[in-house]
């Protein structure tokens, strides 16, 4: 889940990250934003200083005062703002000019989660009820453990490390199997199918279908 | 990626305690066979495979050199879901090869996976979902009718509900080792089951048949119920079938499907079938390998008799089913000769083969025949073109044996041991003579 300055969030990064498949909040304050902050934290803050700067820059100290390092920190700002970076480098992780190219901005977020994921979390990828011990391979699901075969682990760890982003079948073959794989595009289905029976009926819903595109792993934006 | 699949397989058999590691493989008439190991040497044999005598399993042996290596495949390794929970079992399934490392010519499981990769090649996927029938019946009697285990008639709601519970069980055994199911429901005959698979790659599910029957079984045993896949266990009832649904993928698209076509078939799935249909009568012997299997194959109870195909005829041997909404991913057909009782890798590779041969080929599907041909007469039959299957093993070994097709799609060493040893089980049998030839013959001759 990001964590979005201003709120509202202009619509072209609105946009933007709705079609990349992020779960995001936007927020006006540091105040509201831990008024809502989810279980585990924020797993990232995009913070938009072109409109008002010194807003943005208030929120980011104090989330940064909170001693909390670990939230990796976009920001976007206008051409004539660079000045402002200045000495404020232990505020943010990466920057992009605003107005920004939509496929820009993503890649660098993605970049900027990925990093952060390994960084931080190389043991333990939690989602709800489900938690995966990349370290041992096993998974549990409400505490119970989840018998699955080697692909069918890859898979539920590719997608619980990216929740909320939708996948098409051919990026989860890709990016899992490797295209040599000579079950096609269509294993992805059979996978899925799966593990949302070893999941079990209450918790199958985590892998979302997402008509004709492919697949989600957990909530698409924040339900409140 | 091998490495990191051993890596699972190894850590996932010591986080969960697992104390016996079962290496799978299958014998060439399709018997499963299981060879135990301690988690201890699982490393090894992961590496290095294990070698065993395959002298003693059907189809294995050679003159020379009887030592077969089995390579366990880290992909398949699943928990079984039965057993003592204490002491959790798991299964992979092995490929057979040859101790210079090379497949071994004997593995059903190795040539079904060449024609698999032959397609890919060709960057096709063949998939498969079976439709599989089976009884249940009360604890055999030596040499009894079996009893089935209800009375009840097709998608029945038996009231003495043990038969939904078994099917339930069976069905929740399936899921927790990866095979979904589709539909499941009492069949038309006392004690007759029907289960549907969902769709998969074909060395997927032929994987999945072997444990599917196995797991038929042990759920049922566990309450005292004896499962069969026996085509024709009883007189005067249907019999069990497998009905196979076939389609080919190229990438994310339905090879089969054409919106174009009046029948939405595409050019590929019309000369598909036309190969299926052609070399139907050669591949018989293999999707139907038992004595009792063309005793189901009779007129009268849903099961093909005539090599034909239709859209909504249940009496052909290829049936063109309509998909759900005009789902062009849906698109598929039926096969419905084979029966459960068959080698799956076996008689799937030569299902492939034969539809694959059709369309490198460019036949020509024939005419659809869409009446109950059970109603007509041979010899408009013989007029319309329409042949039948083979009557008996003896008949379908006999067009088996001239077949390139089968020669080549099976290997030397299978089509030669397969020949031979179906040869002497249909002299076993007709040495035999049958109550019905005493009741016949014994006071009137």
């Amino acid at each position: 889940m990001l964590v979005v300055v201003p709120d509202p969030a202009s619509p072209e990064l609105a946009r933007t990250l709705d079609l990349a498949g992020y779960s995001w909040k936007a927020v006006a304050s540091a105040e509201a934003g831990s008024e809502c902050e989810p279980e585990g934290g924020w797993s990232g803050a995009l913070v938009d200083a072109t409109e008002h700067p010194n807003d943005a820059w208030s929120f980011l100290r104090s989330i940064r005062q909170r001693g909390d390092r670990s939230i990796p920190v976009m920001l976007l700002i206008g051409g004539g703002q660079l000045s402002e970076l200045d000495h404020r480098d232990d505020l943010f992780d990466d920057f992009c000019l605003s107005p920004f190219h939509p496929a820009e901005l993503e890649a660098r977020l993605r970049h900027l989660l990925a990093t952060d994921i390994e960084v931080q979390q190389a043991e333990l990828v939690e989602y709800g009820d489900l938690t995966l011990n990349l370290e041992t391979y096993q998974a549990t699901i409400a505490g119970h453990p989840l018998d699955m075969t080697y692909m069918e682990y890859e898979l539920l760890k590719f997608l619980a490390q990216n929740p909320g982003k939708v996948f098409t079948r051919e990026i989860l073959l890709s990016r899992v199997w490797g295209y040599e794989y000579y079950g096609g595009a269509r294993t992805v289905d059979v996978h899925v199918r799966r593990l949302r029976a070893k999941l079990g009926e209450k918790h199958a819903a985590l892998i979302h279908t997402v008509r004709s595109v492919g697949y989600r792993f957990g909530q698409s934006r924040w339900e409140t | 990626m091998r490495d990191q699949q051993r890596d699972y397989v190894l850590r996932s058999v010591e986080e969960r305690g697992v104390r016996l590691v079962r290496l799978w493989f299958t014998d060439v008439l399709g018997t499963l066979k299981s060879l135990a190991i301690s988690p201890a040497e699982l490393e090894n044999a992961l590496v290095d495979g294990m070698t065993f005598d395959g002298s003693s399993i059907d189809g294995y042996s050679r003159v020379q050199e009887s030592d077969v290596l089995a390579i366990p495949d880290p992909d398949t390794f699943e928990l079984l879901p039965w057993g003592d929970p204490k002491a959790p079992e798991a299964r992979i399934f092995c490929d057979i090869h040859n101790l210079d490392g090379s497949p071994f010519e004997g593995d059903p499981r190795q040539i079904l996976r060449r024609h698999v990769q032959e397609a890919h090649r060709a960057g096709l996927t063949f998939y498969i979902a079976p439709d599989v029938e089976f009884f249940y019946f009360k604890p055999l009697q030596q040499g009894q009718v079996p009893v089935p285990i209800d009375q009840g008639g097709y998608f029945d709601l038996t009231t003495n509900d043990v038969t939904g519970e078994l099917r339930k069980r069976t069905i929740r055994t399936l899921e927790a080792m990866g095979i979904p199911v589709e539909y499941s429901f009492h069949e038309d005959a006392p004690g007759q089951q029907e289960i549907d698979l969902r769709h998969t790659d074909a060395l997927t599910m032929a994987d999945s048949m072997m444990t599917f029957r196995l797991a038929v079984r042990e759920v049922a045993s566990h309450d005292d119920v004896h499962a069969t896949f026996m085509p024709k266990p009883l007189e005067g009832v249907q019999g069990s079938g497998m009905h196979v649904h076939l389609s080919l993928f190229q990438g994310d698209d339905n090879a089969f499907f054409d919106s174009d076509d009046p029948y939405n078939l595409s050019p590929v799935a019309k000369s598909f079938m036309a190969g299926l249909l052609r070399h139907a009568a050669e591949i018989t012997a293999v999707t139907n390998q038992t004595v009792n299997s063309y005793k189901r194959l009779v007129p009268g109870f849903e099961a093909p008799v005539h090599i034909s195909w239709a859209r909504n005829n249940r009496s052909g041997l290829i049936r063109v089913p309509i998909p759900k909404r005009g789902n062009p991913l849906a698109t598929r057909i039926e096969y419905r000769s084979a029966d459960p009782a068959c080698n799956p890798y076996l008689a799937f590779s030569l299902m492939l083969a034969a539809g694959m041969r059709g369309v490198n080929e460019g036949y020509e599907l024939p005419e659809e025949a869409d009446a109950n041909l059970f109603e007509i007469g041979d010899d408009v039959l013989d007029k319309l073109g329409i042949q039948r299957l083979p009557q008996s093993l003896a008949d379908a070994l006999g067009v088996m044996e001239r077949s390139t097709l089968v020669q080549e799609a099976l290997g030397e060493h299978i089509f030669e041991w397969f020949l031979r040893n179906k040869r002497s089980e249909w002299r076993a049998y007709k040495t035999q003579v049958t109550p019905f030839e005493r009741d016949r013959y014994l006071t009137s001759l």
